[in-house]
């Protein structure tokens, strides 16, 4: 039983890093923006949060500085797709391909250095509770923040006024707008907060779970959370969710290399990904009236279950994703 | 004044992708100057750089000549890399089953082989997008993934190396299975006159045919044409198959071409290079030979990087990645 | 709030929206304001709200005057605005969306908002569950809540265009009550509409807006006689006599047959439409904004599928074929935006040619420029064959959209064929349209021009919210009778004498 106990907490300290990402992006995305560079802002901000505490010392200097890369990537997707009306798609996808190559190219000094890392951080007292400690209270602060910032992002977007004006930014702009909001500029903001948590969670990865800086160190993290984000519907807690479970299948993947020796290690390390993959499609055709269409020519005995199953599977994205607007 | 404009944009796009690359060569130490003699001119300096460039080149293009076709439909085709992979691993398919047939029977077969399997690939994209609601983009990286892994699973699986299972790749083809190559050099003049002789058949299509006039119409505006009684969501899985199809024979002469087996790694960035040329050119086939030599030139010339100034090799990627960066900023608004 | 405008002008090009208004719109009471559709009103009141900046002239509030640099400045100095479709949040429950952005310190509390959203409703008579979605409320229902929010986030002036359009019967009744109730409490409103005994029964005050002027200058105080405020609306039409033609009789098959055919749109919801489209007559579709007459199109176009009965084009069922399949049948749509729904800007007229050749594989540039070259003279476009179409005027852009019609089109559906264009224009386009319908075709377009529709309709249907009359002959109908039934002014008596 231990040993399950010790694989959940495993679970909750792989997906962090994804976590934290997968808040900023849904953030960004919640007010309109999709900001598709993540995987490259993910590499750019861990090589410098490294680099940074690397040469300073100074872990909090090093995911500050994680931050603010993050924070300038989104600026500049900002600049070009808010201000100058370029497409988000185009830019976040260039971006993404520029800031991976500026990571490898700067990065290339601290390739495989030893360097600091976020300290094991067991919660005194609550830590010795049984099982809650094994698996909530032994961690580093990394992952513990990686456990407020749910709740917390689900509080902004649900529980406050300022996550009223966030929602309405990505469902209807026009409607902010009349309210005597300035998009544009909210926005920016949103994309901004975004992006930093988004470089955090690079830091997570090269101070904390990968500790230190290598080729392409993040292994496709950004893509995944990109998708995560579309399979939580744009809920935090979902989100959070998937994360969680493709940090499982990375658990699970992990394991079975040893009891299933017949299959290579690396074709189980691509598997999460391709299952999340399939999770992803399986999701959006729960969204598409074409299955709707196709539940209802079913008997009337299968509709009720089929609905339910799909219903709770949907996820609508914010109305105005993607969309550019233009004042009235 | 137009006129100015249009020589001004380009150019300003170019001093900012400059000014952006020195900063970051600047950073590192070394002399920006005699870096950039070395990534802009050093494919050129020996023959052996001049044709490893052009080997580079030769799936390039293909792969930037089918996304400028999706581009002209509308579609983001971020699939293109997977659809190399797929492309590679059904080309492998008549090589390993009938090695002893003559082999231009089989690279006929291995490039077809090749083309289905990418345009297959591509298909299922469109699949995704028109039946599932999945976004071209998701879609496709998705199934960039599941090709990554299917290629991994060849490699370690079924078509391991007789000795041992190795990351490194498939046994080596026979040696009359390689497409020949120029004396000494590794260049083999059939992939660039294939990828050249695609360019010169796709933009054919695309200016001369009714196929590319309907196209460039769905492209430009589905509503419209399909008031004009084009079928519009048939030309766009078109699009899709032709774009795999084209990075489907991309895959297929890395394999006979350039690696002589298939590597995990068998599309090494090329399709996502591809994207970055297809953004810069606007998807105009005028453009594409020139970006796609300019491209690959850095990349190879950018080779000699670690060995000569001791920087990473990557400086290219951040000049390309600049380059279309600044030109998108210097584009009008949508 | 008192409300006025002085010496008001907004300009588009060289349309004059709004010419030198003056207008005064006196606190405590509600105040119609009529005109056709381009009359200058609609223009009026996204000045009024902070939409669009004057040209010339100032606005004043309470005497004072007033800068508005956007609808939030508006909303700031006491000017809420409810739109035909309300600008909230579709995703949002009523709560949500009434605390979205609200004005700081309006609500202390999430509790505080539902109790004063509650109170509020209660005083106006209307019934909402603060946790119902948005999206799941009708149009009625959602324009109750955007008027709650804005009473609540502080507007003095309420400005409501177009308000009963796609509502209920019931729904109109108890947003009168409201209205009144929200004047007796002081406050302004302002009611803008088409519809004359809406107005009669409810306004204190009406202003008529004609070519974007104030006709007669000044208010007039209700109740005013119907016909007079009908003359003030659209001129002297109605009393020229129509030119009759008699209509040929029909022997070939309708070329649309509707039977049964129940329809749903948005908001919309036609219903049980038995209709016969006869070859060689142009059919006017008259009505207001949104009272169903794209939805007929779109409907007849193939667009739409119905929900139920039967769709028949040249006798043949054709419901639920699509789009393509009705184009076959000789089905042509022109649609009103052309540039985003009718032809592809960057494209020429020789490449539009070209995309509607159906065999080879090459483009036929040579006979696709001829083609284009004819179409050039025959219709008397100002373009070469390869000038891009997006940098024709709008009038060569419809002339180029019909020369596109294939001789071979049985009907034509056209969804305000002449908008924006010059009277000269217009009139080209009108007589190619007539020679097509001597040809044999059946044209049916929509206009909210209501002399265009007297003009050129050999039979008028009129649209009524969401509802769709019986087909009358153009010779049985003056224009005053016409004004009267797209105000609804008996059009339930017409429906139900068929």
């Amino acid at each position: 039983m231990d040993q399950l106990w010790i694989d959940i907490a495993a679970i909750l300290a792989v997906a962090a890093p994804l976590v934290i990402a997968a808040m900023g992006e849904t953030l960004s995305e919640r007010a309109g923006v999709i900001n598709l560079s993540l995987d490259g802002t993910m590499l750019l901000a861990a090589m410098t949060g490294f680099a940074v505490a690397l040469n300073t010392q100074n872990l909090i200097l090093g995911f500050a500085a994680a931050a603010l890369v993050g924070a300038l990537v989104a600026a500049i997707l900002g600049v070009f797709s808010l201000t100058l009306g370029q497409s988000q798609t185009a830019v976040g996808f260039v971006l993404a391909l520029l800031c991976t190559d500026l990571s490898s190219f700067l990065g290339a000094p601290f390739v495989r250095l030893p360097g600091p890392a976020v300290p094991f951080m067991p919660i005194p007292g609550l830590a010795d509770l049984p099982v809650f400690g094994q698996i909530l209270f032994r961690h580093d602060p990394v992952i513990y923040a990686s456990f407020l910032l749910v709740p917390a992002t689900a509080y902004l977007l649900y529980g406050t006024r300022l996550g009223l004006i966030v929602r309405a930014l990505g469902e209807r702009p026009a409607a902010v707008y009349a309210r005597g909001i300035d998009v544009t500029r909210w926005r920016y903001a949103m994309l901004i907060l975004g992006g930093a948590l988004v470089g955090i969670a690079g830091a997570a990865f090269s101070l904390d779970l990968k500790q230190g800086w290598s080729y392409r160190h993040t292994f496709g993290s950004g893509w995944i959370v990109l998708a995560i984000v579309i399979f939580g519907g744009w809920r935090p807690l979902r989100v959070a969710l998937g994360c969680y479970l493709f940090a499982a299948l990375e658990i699970v993947a992990t394991r079975s290399q040893s009891t299933l020796p017949g299959i290579p290690s690396q074709i189980i390390q691509v598997a999460p990904f391709v299952l999340m993959i399939l999770v992803l499609a399986l999701v959006n055709l729960a969204s598409s009236p074409t299955v709707a269409r196709w539940i209802a020519t079913l008997p009337s005995v299968l509709q009720r279950p089929l609905l339910v199953v799909v219903y709770r599977l949907r996820a609508t994205a914010p109305a105005a994703l993607g969309q550019p607007f233009e004042r009235p | 004044m137009k006129r100015v404009a249009v020589l001004i944009q380009p150019l300003l796009a170019l001093v900012a992708a400059f000014v952006l690359t020195t900063l970051a060569l600047l950073s590192t130490g070394v002399s920006p100057l005699e870096a950039y003699r070395l990534i802009i001119f050093g494919a050129f300096s020996t023959p052996v750089r001049l044709s490893d460039m052009i080997m580079l080149a030769a799936p390039l293009l293909l792969c930037a000549v089918g996304l400028s076709i999706t581009f002209t439909g509308g579609l983001y085709n971020l699939g293109v890399e997977g659809q190399m992979i797929i492309g590679a691993i059904a080309a492998m398919v008549p090589l390993r089953l009938w090695p002893d047939w003559p082999p231009l029977l089989l690279w006929l077969m291995a490039a077809l082989s090749g083309a289905v399997g990418g345009a297959l690939w591509a298909l299922l994209i469109g699949v995704l997008r028109r039946y599932a609601g999945v976004s071209e983009i998701f879609a496709g990286l998705g199934m960039n993934f599941l090709a990554g892994g299917l290629a991994l699973y060849m490699v370690l699986g079924p078509w391991r190396r007789q000795t041992s299972a190795s990351l490194s790749g498939t046994d080596l083809l026979p040696r009359e299975l390689w497409l020949p190559t120029i004396d000494r050099l590794r260049l083999a003049p059939a992939a660039p006159v294939i990828a050249v002789l695609a360019l010169a058949i796709v933009w054919w299509a695309l200016t001369q045919t009714r196929w590319g006039l309907e196209v460039r119409a769905v492209g430009l505006n589905p509503a419209a044409s399909e008031r004009l009684g084009i079928a519009t969501a048939r030309r766009m899985a078109e699009t899709l198959a032709a774009c795999g199809a084209l990075a489907g024979i991309a895959g297929m002469l890395q394999v006979v071409a350039v690696h002589h087996a298939l590597i995990p790694n068998i599309s090494s960035g090329i399709g996502l290079l591809g994207l970055l040329v297809a953004l810069l050119s606007r998807a105009d086939p005028r453009w594409l030979l020139p970006i796609v030599v300019a491209f690959a030139a850095f990349t190879v010339g950018s080779i000699q990087l670690p060995l000569t100034l001791g920087i990473d090799s990557a400086i290219a990627g951040v000049l390309q990645g600049a380059l279309v960066l600044f030109a998108l900023a210097t584009r009008a608004r949508q | 709030m008192r409300i006025a405008v002085e010496q008001l002008t907004k300009r588009f090009g060289t349309v004059w929206a709004n010419n030198r208004l003056t207008i005064e719109f006196a606190a405590g009471q509600i105040h119609g304001v009529l005109g056709e559709n381009g009359a200058g009103k609609s223009t009026l009141m996204k000045v009024l709200s902070g939409y669009l900046r004057p040209d010339e002239g100032r606005i004043l509030f309470d005497g004072k005057p007033c800068q508005l640099r956007g609808p939030g400045d508006a909303l700031a100095a006491g000017v809420g605005m409810v739109h035909q479709e309300p600008l909230d949040i579709p995703a949002f429950t009523v709560l949500e969306n009434l605390l979205c952005a609200a004005p700081p310190g309006v609500f202390r509390s999430w509790r505080a908002a539902q109790r004063a959203l509650e109170e509020l409703a209660e005083r106006l008579g209307f019934a909402v569950d603060p946790a119902a979605r948005l999206d799941q409320l009708t149009i009625g229902q959602r324009q109750q809540v955007e008027i709650m929010r804005l009473l609540l986030c502080g507007a003095q002036v309420l400005i409501l265009d177009e308000p009963t359009t796609g509502i209920t019967a019931a729904q109109t009744r108890a947003l009168f009550t409201a209205l009144r109730q929200i004047a007796a409490e002081g406050r302004t409103v302002l009611f803008v509409s088409h519809k004359l005994e809406e107005v009669a029964e409810l306004c204190h005050t009406v202003t008529v807006l004609r070519n974007g002027e104030v006709v007669p200058p000044g208010q007039l105080v209700m109740p005013q006689p119907q016909e007079y405020l009908l003359t003030l609306m659209f001129g002297d039409a109605g009393t020229t006599p129509p030119v009759y033609r008699p209509l040929p009789s029909i022997d070939s098959p309708p070329v649309w047959e509707l039977r049964q055919v129940t329809v749903r749109s948005g908001t919309l919801h036609l219903l049980d439409l038995n209709h016969r489209f006869a070859a060689g007559r142009i059919i006017g579709l008259a009505g207001l904004d949104g009272s169903g007459q794209q939805v007929l199109l779109r409907l007849l176009a193939g667009q739409l599928t119905p929900d139920r009965g039967q769709i028949l084009v040249n006798g043949r069922d054709l419901s639920g074929a699509g789009a393509i399949a009705f184009r076959e049948a000789g089905i042509e749509y022109l649609p009103a935006d052309r540039l985003r729904d009718g032809l592809i800007g960057a494209l020429s007229l020789a490449e539009h040619f070209a995309l509607l050749q159906r065999t080879g594989v090459i483009v036929d540039r040579r006979t696709a420029e001829e083609l284009a070259r004819q179409a050039i003279a025959e219709y008397q476009i100002k373009a070469t064959p390869l000038t891009p179409i997006a940098a024709l005027s709008g009038g060569n852009q419809q002339r180029a959209m019909l020369a596109l019609v294939p001789p071979t089109a049985r009907g034509i559906l056209a969804e305000q064929p002449t908008r924006g264009l010059d009277v000269a224009s217009a009139r080209a386009i009108w007589s190619r349209l007539q020679a097509r319908r001597d040809a044999g075709c059946c044209i049916v377009f929509a206009s909210p021009d209501l002399d265009e529709i007297m003009e050129y309709s050999d039979e008028v249907i009129v649209c009524f919210a969401g509802r769709i009359g019986p087909s009358i002959p153009r010779a049985l109908l003056s224009a005053g009778r016409l004004a009267e039934l797209i105000g609804g002014v008996g059009f339930e008596a017409l429906v139900e004498a068929v």
